[in-house]
């Protein structure tokens, strides 16, 4: 370990670490060795993909978002064990195994950012998005959350409390936006429709896809 | 330790860039580069923390400019070297050179749909009680250990208060290093975005983390 350390420093010396400067090589590269070895099933990697493609994505956490706006009960049990509601309509698993439901008030806006790396709940929202965990979002939504915001095309009252969940633990945050005004009598599928990945997140609010 | 991934508060990295209706992966290897991550993560030989200092080990300039799947790839290359399943050399010449080490498991299709639906939960029960209760002011130590953690360097020596104690977690200070699970209470803490930035912080923001009990002391 430590010889692939000085290994590693004196590639830098270099600048730039060939190796990677073709991803698409390498990653076959490596799917190849470790398929050699027997260590992977390159099938497990198909039915992974699939799963994140076509199974779990941001209608899961929509779904949560309309029931809570739908029952109180359901909106109370995401208070208390957010994570035994949002299990209860069959999302579970990794990255998350321990939720948190922030709602959205009148007077508080909730916005979600890994500062470290890139947690974000995948049972609920699927895959981040490439700016999730890119450097811009996750250097700036703790210091200037308004101005990333407007980045994104919304601007709050300016005596609006922001409030940043930085997901700096194993818990992962759901934002639960305020429900828009006009939809009473909505079909919980048709609020879920007005719920989208980014108002979940908190860099947007809910209401009819722009 | 102050690596690149400890971003909050940095400047310089432009405005943030959302892509309309973006897709999942941007290109074929990033799938596969998720799939062997998952895949490899199966063999039980290392832990969520460890694999987390494996990427904040790559060196600034080069995590900087990577995006978060080849970050994520650099960072399986080592795990796969350290743990004796692959080495550089191997994956340099596309071919299996040596044996591999032994894996506790093997991840085949049939798996996939019960582990991604099983997680990995890292909530452990400790004998101890909570030492802080919500409203409690406490302050975040100052520290710059070289080894991980999860106190962001912008959140260190800060007085907040304690909003909630979350319960009890796999300590990632030790565990990223082969220390032992040794959990802690976990509290999610709240400061003024003054108490953090200062001078011209936003009158209107408040920043928490989630930190473990040893982070914390009782102001």
């Amino acid at each position: 370990m430590h010889d692939d350390h000085h290994h590693h420093d004196h590639d830098h010396d270099h600048h730039h670490d060939n190796r990677y400067s073709d991803m698409q090589a390498r990653v076959k590269a490596l799917e190849t060795v470790l398929t050699e070895k027997g260590l992977i099933d390159p099938k497990a990697i198909d039915a992974i993909v699939e799963t994140y493609e076509t199974k779990i994505g941001p209608r899961n956490g929509a779904h949560v978002v309309a029931k809570a706006w739908s029952d109180p009960d359901f909106a109370e049990w995401l208070r208390t064990d957010a994570t035994a509601a949002i299990a209860s309509l069959g999302y579970t698993g990794r990255q998350g195994e321990h939720m948190r439901a922030v709602f959205n008030t009148p007077d508080t806006h909730n916005l979600v950012v890994c500062t470290l790396c890139s947690c974000y709940p995948w049972a609920v929202l699927g895959l981040p998005p490439v700016w999730y965990k890119a450097p811009a979002y996750r250097s700036r939504a703790v210091i200037d959350p308004r101005g990333v915001l407007a980045e994104f095309g919304l601007t709050l009252p300016e005596t609006k409390k922001i409030r940043v969940w930085d997901s700096t633990a194993e818990l992962r945050y759901l934002v639960i936006p305020e429900r828009p005004e006009g939809t009473d009598g909505l079909s919980e599928e048709a609020l879920a429709d007005l719920v989208s990945r980014d108002a979940m997140i908190g860099t947007s609010v809910a209401g009819p896809r722009a | 330790m102050n690596g690149p991934h400890d971003l909050g508060g940095q400047m310089g990295f432009g405005p943030v860039a959302p892509e309309k209706d973006e897709p999942y992966f941007h290109a074929e290897w990033e799938k596969r580069a998720l799939g062997l991550t998952l895949s490899s993560g199966a063999f039980g030989a290392w832990t969520i923390d460890e694999s987390r200092h494996a990427r904040e080990n790559i060196p600034p300039a080069e995590y900087l400019g990577a995006s978060y799947y080849e970050i994520w790839t650099r960072a399986l290359e080592v795990l796969l070297e350290r743990h004796g399943f692959a080495t550089k050399a191997e994956v340099d010449a596309g071919h299996k050179q040596i044996e591999p080490a032994t894996p506790k498991r093997i991840l085949t299709a049939d798996m996939v749909a019960g582990v991604l639906a099983k997680g990995g939960p890292c909530d452990r029960p400790v004998e101890t009680e909570p030492r802080f209760r919500p409203g409690d002011r406490v302050r975040t130590r100052n520290f710059n250990p070289e080894t991980h953690t999860r106190l962001p360097r912008y959140a260190r020596a800060k007085t907040g208060v304690v909003e909630a104690a979350q319960g009890s977690f796999v300590f990632p200070d030790d565990n990223a290093h082969g220390k032992g699970e040794n959990p802690q209470w976990v509290y999610t803490v709240v400061f003024d975005g003054a108490e953090i930035w200062g001078e011209g912080a936003d009158p209107t923001l408040t920043v928490s983390i989630d930190a473990w009990e040893g982070y914390l002391e009782r102001v």
